[in-house]
């Protein structure tokens, strides 16, 4: 039975759609069966982000009102034979999008796959929520910045409430991912540091990405991050934060960009 | 001298941030809408008291609140149009 993921946030920009690429193609490239789910209908990237926008014929939507089936609809990655891509319909609505239609996706998936992992958009409307709804783990993306923190906190107290698995009384497992984070800045005392955001938030830790333009270097080429640019600092925190997932015990740092021996006799060591 | 005080006066602003987060969440976490129902409440009954005894124009009615890590102050400034003209109350001349 597959592990259902949402990659969540509240607010927008933060980093959600870079992170579901990456965690995704890190957890495919350590040999899971991974699917990418993109919840944001009408206003879809994950296709674009994963360098797939041109193969997608059908969609979510489609899948749900039964206009294509599974088969037809997901999308194999091209580098990673054990990824793949269920794309958002980028022309409906996400009235569209129904929690038993949701429910039914979900479920054919999780017996194909190891991990499927849904791609929420921003807000906290019917899309998010049909984002989080079936998930047994949630990743909660958060900038360190005032308001990506608040937005995580209201995110959070929704995983608690309305999802499937707090309606049972079960318990919701969520981790904290901080990106676009500049240890520099932080110690400087000019950005929320790590330890600010984790008391205020109280959840466990997942992985810290630096602020890195190998991010955007590798939004350009239509590739994640941890497949384009595998040895880059965020790259290789996401890797890290993958190897958290699957449950290895494994000391979060932050990493640094590789640029000589010095640097990577540096690597920061936190938490 | 002045670059050196201006140096050590610059506070980092982080722990400013973590403060402020820690006091709103606090606030937010109590019950969100609730809250915000009860101070529409609170308003609506204060208001309703004092148009009782005087009338009252809502645009000289103003409401402020102050939420804090301790306490909250819900502030209500109503400007009671004539009462300088009344006679004083009974007793209340001495």
């Amino acid at each position: 039975m597959a592990k259902v993921l949402v990659v969540t946030s509240g607010k927008g920009g933060v980093g959600k759609t870079t992170t579901t690429a990456a965690l995704g193609a890190a957890l495919a490239k350590a040999g899971q069966n991974v699917v990418l789910v993109d919840f944001d209908v009408g206003l879809r990237n994950l296709d674009l982000i994963m360098g797939a926008e041109r193969r997608v014929v059908f969609d979510l939507i489609n899948v749900i009102q039964g206009d294509a089936n599974l088969a037809q609809a997901l999308i194999k990655d091209k580098r990673i034979e054990t990824l793949s891509l269920l794309p958002a319909s980028q022309t409906r609505d996400k009235d569209a999008l129904t929690a038993e239609g949701v429910a039914k996706v979900i479920a054919e998936l999780s017996t194909k796959f190891d991990w499927v992992i849904c791609d929420s958009p921003a807000g906290i409307e019917r899309g998010a929520q049909m984002a989080m709804h079936h998930a047994d783990m949630a990743v909660i993306v958060t900038n360190p910045e005032v308001s990506s923190v608040r937005d995580s906190d209201r995110i959070i107290g929704m995983l608690d409430s309305t999802t499937d698995k707090a309606k049972k009384g079960e318990k919701m497992e969520k981790f904290l991912l901080l990106t676009r984070y500049d240890p520099q800045r932080a110690a400087r005392g000019d950005m929320l540091a790590t330890d600010d955001v984790l008391e205020i938030l109280s959840i466990p830790l997942l992985g810290i990405v630096p602020e890195s333009q190998d991010v955007l270097k590798a939004s350009n080429l239509g590739a994640p991050v941890t497949i384009a640019e595998p040895e880059s600092s965020a790259a290789r925190a996401y890797a890290e934060a993958a190897r958290r997932l699957m449950g290895e015990d494994v000391k979060v740092t932050v990493p640094v960009e590789r640029k000589g021996l010095l640097d990577w006799l540096f690597r920061r060591r936190v938490a | 001298m002045s670059f050196l005080s201006s140096f050590l006066k610059k506070r980092s602003t982080a722990p400013v941030a973590r403060d402020r987060l820690q006091i709103l969440l606090a606030h937010e976490r109590m019950g969100g809408e609730g809250q915000d129902d009860l101070l529409a409440k609170l308003h609506r009954e204060i208001m309703e008291v004092i148009k009782r005894h005087v009338s009252v124009d809502q645009d000289k009615v103003q409401i402020k609140m102050d939420r804090g890590a301790q306490c909250s102050v819900l502030e209500i400034d109503v400007e009671v149009p004539g009462l300088t003209d009344r006679k004083p109350a009974p007793g209340n001349n001495g």
